[in-house]
C-alpha cells in the first residue's frame, strides 16, 4: 500500500500518523485517535462543574440501561392481548434473574425522569439555554418529548388494567381536537377501543421506532454540546480566556478529569438505584401500581386513574380545567413552553448566581408550582385539589409568560471575567 | 493526610448508606410492625377499627410460610388457583421435601410441574357463585396483604345473604364464609349514625361471638396470618431473594463509589 500520509492535510490530524503498529493502521482507515482527541483528550470543559453538571452523563447512562434491559425484556415478553400479561408473569417468576431485569427496566423509566427533570432545572438555574445553546436546548427538549412518548407506550406494554385504563385517557385527549379528534383518536389505537391493534403498535413504536429516534437526538444534543462548549455554574464563556495554544484558561481535558469525577456521580446513582430496585421496587405504587398487577378489563375501571409520577404535572393542569378542550390545549402548552425559553429570556446574564432577586423569586414560584401540580395530579379528583391546581397553574405559567418582562427589570449583578472555583482539599 | 481522606470518605459512605439503607429499615420496620395483639378479639363494646388492622406477615419465616401453603392447599384451593405458582417452585422456595410435597400439597391428578390449580370448572363456578373465583396469584400485590388480612377476619354471620354470610372489607362478596368451623359464627353489631344532613346510617361498631368454632381466637389469627404470608410469598416468588442479594448489590457499589471519589481526588490535585 502506498504511504498517503505525506500529505499537508494528514499531517495535521495528529500523533496518529507518525504511529506504527495496529493503532496506526486504523487510523489511517478510521479517525479513532482524532475522534478521541476532539471528543475526550483536547475538549476542555469549564473546572467549576458542580452537582448539577452528573446528571447529562447519568442520563446516557440509564439509556444503556433501559436498552439492555429492554433486548432482554423483547426476548420474553409476548405481546398480543392474550400474552401480554402472562408473559410479564412468566418474566418476574420463571426466567432466570427476569425480576431483576423487569424491576431494572421499570426502576430505569422512573429514573429517567427524574434524571431528566434535574438535568433541565440545571439549564433553568444556569441559564444552558441562552446564546449559543438555543439549538442545545431545543435538542434536549425534543428528546424529552421523544421520551414521554417512550414512557407512555412502554406503560401500556405488560397490559395490566392501569396500563389498559391510562391508555384509554391518555389517547382520549387526542380526541378533544376539533374536526380530525375522532378520527385521529381511531387512527392511533387503530380499533374502537384499546384493543390488540393498539398493543401490538405501541410494541414496534417503543421497542424500535422511538429508540432509534431518541438515540439520533442524543448524538445531535452531544454534537450541539461538543459545538458551542459546556456552560457552568458561573454562566461565563470560557472560550473567551484562552492561553498562548488556544486552550481556555478555566477549562480541564474533559479526560481523564470530568470521565472520572462523572464515574463518582455514577456509582452514587447505581448505589440508590439498586437501593429502589432490591428493596422498594414498586416504590410505594409509584413506579408500579397495585392497580396494574391484575389483567386488563375493559368493563372493570380502577377506582383512580392516574398516570405515572412523571406525567402528573401534566394531569393536574388538564384535569384541573372544566373545559375538556382547553384543558387539553394548556396541556399541551405547558410542555411546549419549554421551547420558548432561549427567547423568553432576555436577561444580560446567565447564572441565577447573579440574577436579581426577582428572577429568584419567579424560579422559586416555578419550582414549588412544578412540584404542588406533581402531588395534586396524584390526589383524588375533587374540586379542592382543582382549585389548589389552578393557583399552582398560575404559578407555572406565570414563570414563562411574563419572563420576557421580569427578565429585563431584574436587578442583575456583575459578572466576574473568570469562572469561580474552590479546590475542595 | 490519609485521616483526612478516610474521614471524607466515611463521611460520603455514611451518607450514601443514609440514603440507600433508610429505604431497607423502612421495608423491615413496616414489616415488622406486627401487633402482637389480635384486633377485635375478645369482642367487647369498644368500637372496633378494623380497617386499621395490619397483615404484619413476615416473608421470611419458612414455618409461617409452610403452614400457610397447608392452608391455602386444605381451605382455597378448592376454588382458587395460583395459575403462575408450580407446585415445584413453591417447595423449593418453602424447603418442602418431594415426600410431603407430593402426598399432601399436590392436588389429585396433577403433578410437581404443574402450576397450581383449581379442581373446580369455572363454568360451575361461575354458574354457583355467579362469578368466577379469582386466581390469587398476585392478589397480594393487586389489593396488599392488608386488604387479604382484614377480608379473612371480617366475615360475619348475615341471614339476608345468600350466601348466609357477609364480609366488611368486600361487602356482598358472593364468596361465602368456608373458614366459619374453624372461627367459629359471629355477628357484627352495628349503630345508627346521624350524618350531618339528618339522613341515619348503619355503621358497624363491634362483634359479638355466636359459636365457637374448632380454634381458638389466638390460633384463628395465626392462621389468616400465615395463609396471608403464604399469599405475599406467591405474589413475588423471588422477593427472599431479591432482599438478600439487595444488601451486598449495595454494599459493593458503596465500596465502589468510595473507590471512584478516591480516584477523583487523586486526579483533581493537579486542577488548581
Amino acid at each position: 500500500m502506498p504511504d498517503i500520509s505525506d500529505h499537508k492535510y494528514d499531517q495535521q490530524r495528529g500523533a496518529a500518523t507518525a504511529q506504527s503498529g495496529l493503532w496506526a493502521w486504523i487510523n489511517k482507515r478510521f479517525p479513532a485517535e482524532s475522534f478521541i482527541r476532539s471528543q475526550a483528550l483536547e475538549y476542555y470543559a469549564p473546572k467549576n462543574f458542580n452537582f448539577w453538571y452528573f446528571f447529562g452523563f447519568i442520563a446516557v447512562v440509564v439509556l444503556v440501561i433501559q436498552l439492555l434491559t429492554g433486548i432482554f425484556l423483547t426476548m420474553f415478553y409476548k405481546v398480543g392481548e392474550a400474552t401480554a400479561f402472562d408473559s410479564v408473569q412468566y418474566i418476574m417468576r420463571e426466567v432466570d434473574f427476569g425480576w431483576l431485569i423487569r424491576y431494572m427496566h421499570s426502576t430505569g423509566a422512573s429514573a429517567f425522569f427524574a434524571v431528566i427533570y434535574l438535568h433541565m432545572y440545571r439549564g433553568l438555574l444556569y441559564g444552558s439555554y441562552k446564546a449559543p445553546r438555543e439549538l442545545l436546548w431545543l435538542f434536549g427538549m425534543i428528546i424529552y418529548l421523544a421520551l414521554m412518548a417512550e414512557a407512555f407506550m412502554g406503560y401500556v406494554l405488560p397490559w395490566g388494567n392501569m396500563s389498559y385504563w391510562a391508555c384509554q385517557v391518555i389517547i382520549n385527549i387526542f380526541g378533544t381536537i376539533p374536526v380530525i379528534g375522532g378520527g385521529l383518536v381511531l387512527w392511533i389505537r387503530g380499533d374502537y377501543g384499546v384493543a390488540d391493534a393498539t398493543l401490538n403498535r405501541f410494541f414496534a413504536l417503543h421497542v424500535v421506532a422511538i429508540p432509534l429516534v431518541l438515540l439520533l437526538l442524543v448524538v445531535l444534543h452531544l454534537v450541539a454540546l461538543r459545538h458551542s462548549g459546556s456552560n457552568n455554574p458561573d454562566g461565563i464563556e470560557i472560550k473567551a480566556h484562552r492561553d498562548a495554544n488556544g486552550k481556555p484558561l478555566d477549562g480541564i481535558p474533559f479526560h481523564p478529569y470530568y470521565s472520572v469525577k462523572d464515574l463518582v456521580g455514577i456509582c452514587a446513582f447505581l448505589t440508590i438505584f439498586a437501593g429502589i430496585i432490591f428493596f422498594v421496587p414498586t416504590f410505594g405504587g409509584l413506579f408500579l401500581e397495585d392497580a396494574n398487577f391484575t389483567p386488563a378489563d375493559p368493563v372493570s375501571t380502577p377506582p383512580d386513574i392516574t398516570p405515572s409520577w412523571y406525567f402528573t404535572p401534566y394531569y393536574a393542569i388538564l384535569r384541573a380545567i372544566p373545559n375538556q378542550r382547553i384543558g387539553a390545549l394548556m396541556l399541551l402548552l405547558a410542555v411546549l413552553a419549554f421551547f420558548f425559553l432561549p427567547w423568553l429570556d432576555r436577561s444580560p446574564v446567565k447564572s441565577v448566581r447573579y440574577r436579581g432577586w426577582i428572577f429568584k423569586l419567579f424560579l422559586a414560584v416555578f419550582t414549588v408550582s412544578f412540584l404542588g401540580l406533581m402531588y395534586m395530579g396524584m390526589q383524588p379528583p375533587t374540586p379542592t385539589a382543582y382549585v389548589i391546581s389552578r393557583v399552582f397553574m398560575v404559578g407555572y405559567f406565570g414563570f414563562f409568560v411574563l419572563m420576557p418582562w421580569y427578565s429585563l427589570i431584574d436587578p442583575v449583578k456583575p459578572v466576574p471575567d473568570r469562572v469561580t472555583f474552590h479546590h475542595d482539599h | 493526610m490519609t485521616i483526612k481522606i478516610m474521614g471524607k470518605l466515611s463521611r460520603l459512605i455514611l451518607c450514601a448508606s443514609a440514603l440507600s439503607l433508610t429505604v431497607a429499615v423502612g421495608v423491615a420496620a413496616v414489616r415488622s410492625a406486627s401487633a402482637a395483639e389480635i384486633p377485635g378479639v375478645p369482642a367487647n363494646t369498644e368500637p372496633v377499627d378494623w380497617n386499621s388492622w395490619t397483615a404484619g406477615n413476615n416473608v421470611s419465616d419458612l414455618a409461617s410460610l409452610q403452614r400457610g401453603a397447608r392452608n391455602f392447599m386444605n381451605y382455597c384451593e378448592g376454588c382458587h388457583s395460583l395459575k403462575y405458582e408450580r407446585y415445584q417452585r413453591m417447595a423449593t422456595d418453602l424447603k418442602i421435601p418431594d415426600s410431603v410435597l407430593a402426598a399432601n400439597l399436590v392436588a389429585p391428578g396433577s403433578t410437581n410441574l404443574d402450576y397450581i390449580g383449581t379442581p373446580m370448572p369455572s363454568e360451575d363456578a361461575a354458574a354457583w357463585f355467579g362469578k368466577v373465583p379469582p386466581d390469587l396469584s398476585d392478589m397480594a400485590r393487586y389489593k396488599g396483604t392488608n386488604y387479604i388480612y382484614r377480608y379473612l377476619r371480617t366475615f360475619y354471620a348475615d341471614p339476608s345473604s345468600p350466601t348466609g354470610s357477609n364480609n366488611l372489607a368486600d361487602p356482598n362478596v358472593a364468596m361465602p364464609n368456608v373458614l366459619s368451623d374453624l372461627e367459629g359464627v359471629k355477628e357484627a353489631v352495628f349503630r345508627t349514625v346521624k350524618g350531618p344532613d339528618g339522613t341515619t346510617q348503619q355503621v358497624f361498631d363491634h362483634f359479638a361471638t355466636d359459636s365457637a368454632g374448632n380454634m381458638t381466637p389466638e390460633q384463628f389469627d395465626g392462621f389468616v396470618r400465615d395463609t396471608v404470608n403464604f399469599l405475599d410469598y406467591v405474589g413475588e416468588p423471588a422477593q427472599i431473594e431479591r432482599q438478600r442479594l439487595g444488601i451486598w448489590v449495595v454494599l459493593f457499589l458503596l465500596v465502589l463509589t468510595g473507590f471512584a471519589w478516591l480516584l477523583k481526588r487523586e486526579y483533581w490535585k493537579d486542577v488548581h
